[in-house]
């Protein structure tokens, strides 16, 4: 059992949870996750790690609302434990020796590139931070990646904050006027699909960062197969970092809805246990 | 052979509950009569962890009940899942004395009678119950499946204080996430872990060695001998266009979403599964078998076995086939997939097949399957199960410098468990590649041997 510590509404949509977990803080290093099981019930999914506290022995985790595993979470309150947590697994991030490196974060994204770029950052390298949102209230992590990062940018689809667009918009204009080494882009598949097909055509390396369906997580069910290169890679063990120019992101969404209708069901189930639990509170 | 009671097939694939029914007292001890008590014992020498099995027939023939689960537990610390998942028709049963004149004694039926016999009691049948070890080193074992769960409960019982690290949520390993509840119901699963941490075993889950910790960082922690059997977890697939269509799964994968996430009680439970209305299962082990029962009891209406060679060389239980066959399944033999074919929403439409036919003997002594030219045809289905075995894990190994593995990445390990790092033990499947339940026991048991001489002598 892993007590939180911490929990605090980033959005409403998004919530930031921090849990007790000293052996796994311990292990963690930038770019890496961990697999969660919220309750007996529950399923296993893959959340990368926002930040660690060796000192403190705990692991922080970013969470975007959209199913029953993450809203079960967004739901718990500082004091109450998730059953489960494993990990760290996937490669770390590589973030020394890079020279120049611009770190795209989109939605919930943006968590996950915020310990890679900073990460990036203290080993030396020359990092500028592209973050977007579809709109100003939606927007996370802007003051903890200013704290290390003085080039920021920040885009909002609706222009309500920041430039109005997406974060390939700006992305364009650096990659116009300056060479980079590296482009580090996470996100919605759509927006990685963007941000490599543009670096493509600048021939600027991109990593991406991918989050598939996953049970084990630790390369057991290949239920995340991804086609990288033409073969089936499996994120969790290969990545989660991919080369941005050889990852197949059609497929990846497409294997992405593989339960869409079943998620669905899902949440229905879980709304409806919620609605009665209200009642009985009545 | 007294048959076991078994769920009428036409129930039974509507549901996820144990097929055989076993013994009960009456029966038992009318098959236990049955023995003859031979003096040679051929049985023991047929089972892998040398069970003193004319002992505990013996006591069930004389209704001493506690004594026969002494007895198995003296040898075997899982009687309960032996006695329904060993294939005791290649080991103790086909030595017995009875299996010339064709009705050998059914051994596993009665091994299961004693152990559930036992649970119901709650008797534990271990001589006595260590809560604390008398020795002081530490041994570290990597895996909680069958062979680590018996390494650390011979350990613990020579004293040595063992902890099981298992990366998974909970225990048991391919027991636990591969074989359906039908055939190994979790409870008797749990329930015979629950023994082996009667006997002192620390069992820290959620925990993956090369992760959270190397196996250097356990040096640090005082471990002084480790013994890895992390299975055969790392899924094959075919190698044919289309194995990303959606719908196409491991076998790892979709008895992992039905046993260990229960997928099955969706969505009582959160894990889902897409089964559809016709499913192909790719080879005919266990594994396979396992899935195909599986996807009829998920709602299936035609579930089909595609294998390439024939029955003949089916590699699986012919109990396990027997039942597959009972309750339905296709058996499309002769058959080689060669492509997969979706739709443009990614999903399955069909499969493209050859037709083979037998010709000589290849390294595993089974006659090869050669394709028929120009035999192409198709199947319509919209789920492809991968049954076809599993390679080893390089997570943890690519951690341990100087470890010596074979061509195909597993653990180079002897019989009694010896690898080239002296302190460095291993067994089951990641040395062997996919074997059985009893097998993995087996080198679990031989380690612990030499573990035990290993700690004596430094």
């Amino acid at each position: 059992m892993h007590k939180i510590v911490r929990k605090e509404q980033l959005n409403p949509e998004i919530c930031l949870v921090e849990a007790e977990a000293k052996d796994i803080a311990l292990a963690a290093e930038a770019g890496q996750f961990v697999i969660l099981r919220i309750d007996e019930t529950g399923e296993r999914f893959p959340l990368t790690l926002y930040d660690w506290d060796t000192e403190k022995g705990t692991v922080t985790v970013v969470c975007q609302a959209v199913g029953v595993s993450t809203k079960k979470l967004c739901a718990m309150a500082e004091g109450e434990a998730i059953l489960d947590i494993a990990g760290p697994l996937g490669h770390a991030a590589k973030t020394k020796n890079i020279g120049k490196v611009i770190c795209i974060g989109g939605g919930v994204g943006t968590a996950e590139a915020y310990p890679i770029a900073k990460a990036m950052q203290a080993s030396g390298n020359d990092v500028t931070v592209i973050i977007g949102s579809r709109s100003k209230d939606l927007l996370i992590c802007e003051e903890d990646i200013k704290k290390f990062c003085d080039k920021v940018h920040i885009t909002t689809d609706d222009g309500s904050y920041g430039k109005k667009g997406f974060v390939t918009d700006v992305l364009k204009e650096l990659l116009e006027d300056g060479s980079y080494d590296l482009v580090f882009a996470i996100g919605p598949v759509i927006m990685m699909k963007m941000v490599s097909g543009m670096t493509k055509k600048y021939s600027v390396k991109t990593l991406v960062s991918l989050n598939s369906i996953m049970i084990d997580g630790t390369g057991m069910c290949g239920g995340c197969r991804v086609r990288y290169d033409e073969k089936p890679h499996f994120a969790c063990v290969d990545g989660p970092e991919f080369d941005g120019h050889l990852v197949d992101f059609d497929d990846l969404m497409h294997r992405g809805d593989r339960y869409k209708d079943k998620e669905k069901m899902a949440d229905d189930h879980y709304e409806g246990e919620c609605k009665i639990g209200l009642d009985k509170k009545k | 052979m007294e048959k076991m009671r078994e769920q009428d097939p036409k129930e039974r694939i509507k549901n996820f509950n144990e097929v055989p029914y076993g013994y009960n007292e009456e029966e038992a001890v009318r098959e236990a009569s049955r023995c003859l008590q031979c003096p040679t014992a051929p049985c023991i020498t047929g089972c892998p962890v040398s069970i003193d099995i004319p002992g505990f027939i013996n006591a069930i023939k004389e209704k001493r009940f506690k004594e026969s689960i002494t007895i198995l537990k003296d040898t075997n610390n899982l009687p309960a899942m032996c006695g329904r998942v060993c294939p005791q028709e290649d080991q103790c049963e086909k030595v017995c004395v009875l299996e010339k004149a064709g009705n050998p004694i059914n051994i596993g039926a009665l091994e299961r009678f004693a152990a559930d016999w036992a649970m119901e009691n709650n008797i534990s049948g271990h001589e006595a119950d260590i809560s604390s070890p008398e020795k002081d080193e530490k041994v570290a074992v990597v895996g909680a499946g069958p062979a680590g769960l018996t390494c650390a409960g011979e350990l613990a019982k020579k004293g040595y204080a063992v902890t099981v690290f298992e990366g998974l949520h909970k225990p048991g390993g391919v027991l636990t996430y591969g074989i359906p509840e039908f055939r190994l119901p979790k409870e008797i699963v749990m329930s015979e872990v629950d023994g082996i941490e009667r006997l002192g075993v620390e069992l820290k889950l959620n925990y993956i060695i090369g992760k959270i910790k190397t196996i250097d960082g356990l040096r640090k922690d005082g471990y002084k001998a480790f013994f890895i059997c992390t299975g055969a977890g790392l899924p094959s697939f075919m190698g044919i266009p289309g194995e990303n269509l959606n719908g196409v799964y491991s076998a790892n994968e979709f008895l992992t979403r039905v046993n260990l996430m229960k997928a099955y009680k969706f969505p009582e439970y959160d894990t889902p599964i897409n089964v559809g209305r016709k499913v192909a299962v790719i080879g005919a082990g266990n594994v396979a078998m396992d899935s195909a029962r599986s996807a009829l009891r998920l709602g299936a209406e035609k579930v089909m076995i595609v294998y390439r060679r024939t029955e003949v060389e089916m590699p699986a239980r012919i109990d396990e086939i027997h039942h597959a066959e009972q309750e339905g399944i296709e058996f499309h033999l002769l058959t080689t997939p060669i492509e997969i074919i979706g739709d443009d929403k990614g999903d399955i439409k069909k499969m493209i097949c050859l037709k083979n036919e037998l010709g000589e003997p290849d390294s595993s002594g089974r006659k090869r399957p050669v394709p028929i030219e120009g035999s192409e045809f198709e199947m319509e289905m919209d789920t492809v199960i991968c049954a076809i075995g599993n390679g080893p894990n390089p997570l943890l190994l690519d951690t341990i410098d100087g470890l010596k593995l074979g061509k195909w990445g597993n653990i180079e390990a002897d019989d009694d468990g010896y690898t080239n790092i002296e302190d460095i033990f291993a067994g089951g499947d990641i040395v062997t590649g996919s074997a059985t339940v009893i097998a993995a026991m087996g080198a679990g048991k031989q380690a612990s041997i030499a573990i035990e001489k290993y700690l004596q002598a430094r």
